[in-house]
């Protein structure tokens, strides 16, 4: 074939699957785009945005403090800023960012089309973008919580803080950490099986490794404060005592909660950074990463020292020496880990030779500002130097270090790096220069004030200070550097939106990167690859920069348009190896109606409109329902040719479809939410001082029986059924796992019958919540079990792979419902 | 531990620009003993073990120790005040001043009414939180008669900036004059 045959192979498989990839027409196609480019592109304007919110809130707080006995603002107000500034920041601005880049970036450094469930990604992205407006709307109207972004009891309690502030914290947070999950299952499902052929785990883009570190951590990390919000929600709806001393409940069960969540948090918001780092800096030093396993290792002993340290938050509060002492080392200890990815990064500039661009720029930022939080984190471990500073501008200061220094920075640095393959165009003007040199320079002037305020003593969340306490100057120095960083960073945003609009076209992978995302053209287009790669080693575009153009002419696997539907590889999860070819979903309204549904059933509570929020979960049933139900595939294919002679089965015909592998991660963060609920159960039980209850619950013999044989019922009917499936024998197995349903939700209404009044003591109110995780999941097996008997009856043959996710489903609620039952029943029974 | 914050800070910034200025003839080889073992590894476990320890130390020595004349008074939070009561002088409540004997150990028994709040005199020892429910013991000592500023060093709302108390240390005459009532 000569040159123009070539392109002209390209080419038609370019116009062909970008006709197969295409939104719909018009400003409907935002609406029901599922595509990770586009989808990726609004959470990231949306996040920018909320930075945007964050950073008028930080001036309105600088602005305050610049001189003593302002009379600028009240506490009133100032309360509801600092609230918002940090809510802002941490939920609606830090996670989604680096969501959105993941989005936009994971499939083309894998080597695949898209992520593992497009509509997934579109439903998280509008349920963050309604849970945040509201957030903000009642800001506007002076309704902003004010107590603090931790949101300590009983200060948030509704007989302290009466109005709707808390609520729309509670609700409209937790309606985002819903979204951020949903995410987490897309990232984890996608890293694990959605690949290159040939990318074994060890050859994977380090950065895929971070995220992967990222996701479990949100899945197991963000559980505990869901629960903590559902818990503090229904104190201030239903007058459930959970942190009323009086009655049982106990406010340090909440700090426990919040800073099981709030330490991995800054781990799960510094961690993506790092991976951008350890993508960018060999790039821009010319080389390869210095020791891949030692930073792959170093980010998983970061994820899993995080959770044993959130205690080090609540060092004043009177935790027992020895407690102290372990949490002590255990969170100086996390230096370790970061000390080995910062000597990999700077081995790595050692070795290679350095190119001064903006993106390198940005990362020495990161350098010079990360190691002075880092440095400033161990003091704060130190236990008797933390008694002194706790509560201060020292904290404050610590706290802005690494997450500007070792987050924003590096941020800014990747959207500069990336920029070509997001928006095709490459820097243009000077503008990114001078935005540095102002944002860099004024950040370590602000901050290393209030670092120098908070050793002087001053407080955090003061809304004021007096005269003649040695503090006017340094406030003034701060916000007056404070302002201009804030000039520096709405620069960067300025330049980032010139180049988008006017930046010249790059060329192809102008940085002379080694990883798959630059073989794709610029902007990458929707579909991604025109073929699926195959990669032979850890950097493919280093030994082979051909690969760009055989991927292009069709290469590589699926390269065959004849199908005309949206399909992608799945590989062994280990080994690489393509195993499953999948049909990703094409363009729908659904994620989007079902976010208007889920975040209706979020917020109708703050308008205590408890019957609408009904209402709406009764559409979120109806639309989940609706979109399994038009996914799943009519008909059976057998085995389809994916290319390079291979016949590969359709993922839905498998045993384990991405369904099975999204619910098994999903069950993961259910897992933890349950397992913190039994957490503060046995907390309340040892800690809080007005304990044991009046009476505890005795079991009678029949909800027992009901629990245990409905649990067996449940656990067996999924088995049995999958050998029922290859004889068309389903329905006996159906009913006996919907009997077990019901068995198990009989025995939770008799915990609820035998108390019936959940807010006299946490006791009750504990079993309550135990009962209903009972009932609750009870009900959704049955919905599950309800579909597949509907399935049967509209004709279609059940799946092993569909038997196989309702089977993980059934032994999780069975699991689960005998250990709260019987942590209900335990007491009662030997006490 | 300023001067070896920055001392680390002063290292690590070296060694980057170094990394940064120098231009090897050919790629280098991966020194992985050096960059990882020694400074990744080695360095921050030295460190650490050394800080932990020097930490412990210290701590343990603002432990409170048994003392056969520790004076007991108990601090009580609310928005936006603290009361102190005296278990050498039942009955008698001061509200946001304290009074302590100088030159004696004294265990403060913290507690707040409604909210969070934490007792923190910066000269007199570190910070320890009221907490509603629950009862905390620290241990200050003033070493000279005198005025202490204090502060609830937790948020607890709008009063939180005024909610501030001080310390009178008196001498052992005026301390016993305190007890009998006088002012």
């Amino acid at each position: 074939m000569n040159q123009t045959g070539l392109h002209g192979t390209a080419l038609r498989l370019h116009k062909t699957l970008a006709r197969i990839w295409a939104p719909d027409p018009g400003w409907r196609g935002w609406l029901t785009t599922s595509n990770n480019n586009d989808i990726g592109r609004l959470f990231l304007c949306v996040a920018t945005a909320f930075f945007v919110i964050g950073g008028l809130l930080a001036m309105l707080i600088r602005a305050q403090l610049a001189t003593p006995g302002s009379a600028f603002m009240g506490p009133e107000a100032y309360n509801q800023v600092f609230t918002m500034h940090g809510t802002v920041m941490m939920f609606l601005f830090a996670i989604p960012f680096f969501e959105a880049m993941s989005m936009l970036l994971l499939p083309g450094m894998l080597g695949t089309r898209d992520l593992a469930f497009p509509r997934l990604g579109a439903y998280g992205l509008w349920v963050y973008i309604f849970g945040g407006t509201a957030v903000i709307i009642a800001m506007l109207m002076g309704l902003a919580p004010d107590g603090g972004w931790f949101m300590y009891p009983p200060l948030t309690s509704a007989a302290f803080s009466p109005g709707l502030g808390a609520d729309v914290w509670l609700l409209g947070i937790t309606s985002i950490e819903v979204s951020a999950i949903a995410t987490a299952v897309e990232v984890v499902v996608t890293v694990l099986r959605y690949r290159a052929a040939g990318m074994s785990l060890s050859r994977m883009p380090i950065f895929a490794w971070y995220i992967l570190v990222v996701s479990v951590m949100i899945l197991t990390a963000f559980p505990p404060m869901i629960l903590g919000s559902l818990l503090l929600e229904v104190e201030r709806a239903l007058d459930w005592p959970f942190f009323q001393v009086e009655n049982g409940g106990d406010p340090l069960l909440w700090q426990h909660l919040f800073w099981l969540f709030g330490h991995p948090e800054v781990y799960i918001i510094f961690l993506p950074a790092a991976g951008m780092i350890a993508t960018i800096l060999p790039v821009m030093a010319r080389t390869t990463l210095l020791g891949y396993g030692w930073v792959v290792a170093a980010a998983i002993s970061l994820a899993v020292l995080s959770f044993g340290l959130w205690v080090h938050h609540m060092f004043t509060t009177g935790i027992p020496h020895l407690g102290l002492a372990f949490f002590s080392a255990a969170s100086t200890l996390v230096a370790v880990p970061t000390s080995v990815m910062i000597f990999s990064w700077i081995g790595t500039l050692w070795k290679g030779r350095v190119r001064m661009e903006l993106p390198m720029l940005w990362l020495i930022g990161f350098f010079a500002t990360f190691v002075i939080g880092g440095l400033t984190g161990v003091m704060l471990a130190i236990v008797p130097f933390n008694w002194q500073v706790h509560d201060t501008h020292f904290v404050v200061a610590h706290l802005h270090y690494v997450l500007i220094g070792g987050y924003v920075f590096p941020m800014i640095a990747a959207v500069y790096f990336f920029q070509p393959l997001l928006t095709g165009r490459s820097s243009f003007f000077r503008l990114g220069g001078v935005a540095f040199w102002l944002v860099v320079p004024a950040f370590h002037v602000t901050f290393l004030a209030v670092h120098v305020a908070g050793l002087l003593g001053q407080r955090r969340r003061t809304w004021t200070y007096n005269e003649g306490q040695g503090w006017e100057v340094l406030n003034l120095v701060a916000s007056v550097a404070s302002f201009v960083m804030a000039i520096g960073f709405a620069l960067v945003i300025l330049d980032i939106a010139i180049n988008t609009f006017a930046g010249l076209r790059g060329r192809r992978n102008q940085w002379n990167a080694t990883t798959l995302e630059w073989a794709a053209a610029n902007p990458s287009p929707n579909y991604g690859f025109a073929s699926i790669p195959v990669v032979r080693g850890r950097y493919p575009l280093l030994k082979d920069p051909d690969l760009a153009l055989r991927i292009a002419k069709g290469e590589g696997y699926l390269a065959d348009t004849s199908r005309n539907r949206r399909e992608t590889l799945i590989v062994a999860t280990t080994t690489g190896e393509p195993s499953q070819v999948v049909v990703l979903p094409g363009n729908s309204i659904l994620p989007f109606l079902l976010a208007v549904v889920t975040s209706t059933s979020f917020l109708a509570p703050l308008f205590k409109a408890y019957w609408l929020s009904g209402l709406a979960l009764v559409g979120v049933i109806i639309l989940a329902l609706i979109w399994v139900w038009r996914l799943a595939p009519a008909r059976t294919e057998g085995l389809v040719d994916a290319g390079h002679g291979s016949q590969l089965p359709i993922a839905s015909e498998t045993a384990d479809p991405p369904g099975w592998w999204g619910s098994l991660f999903l069950l993961l963060a259910d897992g933890v939410h349950f397992g913190s609920l039994l957490f503060g159960y046995a907390f309340l039980w040892t800690v809080a001082p007005n304990w044991p209850p009046p009476t505890y619950l005795s079991p009678e013999l029949w909800p027992v029986v009901l629990a245990v044989g409905g649990a067996v019922a449940l656990a067996l009917a999924p088995r049995l059924m999958l050998r029922g499936i290859e004889r068309g024998r389903v329905w006996p197995m159906l009913l006996m796992g919907a009997i077990g349903t019901l068995a198990l939700g009989a025995a939770a209404a008799s915990v609820m019958l035998a108390r019936p009044d959940p807010a006299s003591h946490a006791f009750d109110a504990t079993l309550w919540l135990l009962a209903g995780h009972v009932a609750f999941h009870a009900a959704l097996t049955l919905i599950m079990l309800g579909y597949l008997g509907l399935r049967r009856i509209a004709g279609h043959s059940l799946r092993v792979g569909e038997a196989r996710i309702v089977g993980l489903w059934a032994d999780f609620t069975a699991a689960t419902s005998l250990l709260a039952l019987g942590a209900a029943w335990l007491p009662g029974a030997f006490g | 531990m300023l001067a070896g914050g920055v001392a680390i800070f002063a290292f690590v910034l070296g060694l980057l620009t170094a990394a940064l200025v120098r231009r090897p003839a050919r790629e280098g080889d991966p020194a992985t003993g050096i960059w990882l073992w020694t400074l990744g590894l080695g360095l921050p476990l030295a460190t650490l073990a050394a800080l932990t320890v020097y930490g412990l130390v210290m701590g343990e020595r603002l432990l409170p120790r048994e003392t056969p004349d520790l004076v007991t008074v108990e601090a009580e939070a609310r928005q936006w005040a603290w009361s102190f009561a005296y278990s050498d002088a039942p009955g008698l409540v001061t509200v946001d001043v304290l009074h302590i004997p100088a030159g004696l150990p004294v265990d403060v028994r913290i507690t707040s009414v409604d909210v969070v709040h934490s007792f923190w005199v910066p000269r007199l020892a570190g910070k320890l939180d009221a907490i509603p429910g629950h009862v905390n013991v620290l241990r200050i000592e003033a070493q000279a008669p005198g005025t202490y500023a204090g502060q609830s060093a937790e948020f607890s709302g709008t009063g939180y900036r005024e909610h501030t108390f001080t310390v009178e240390a008196h001498g052992p005459a005026a301390w016993n004059a305190f007890l009998q009532g006088a002012p």
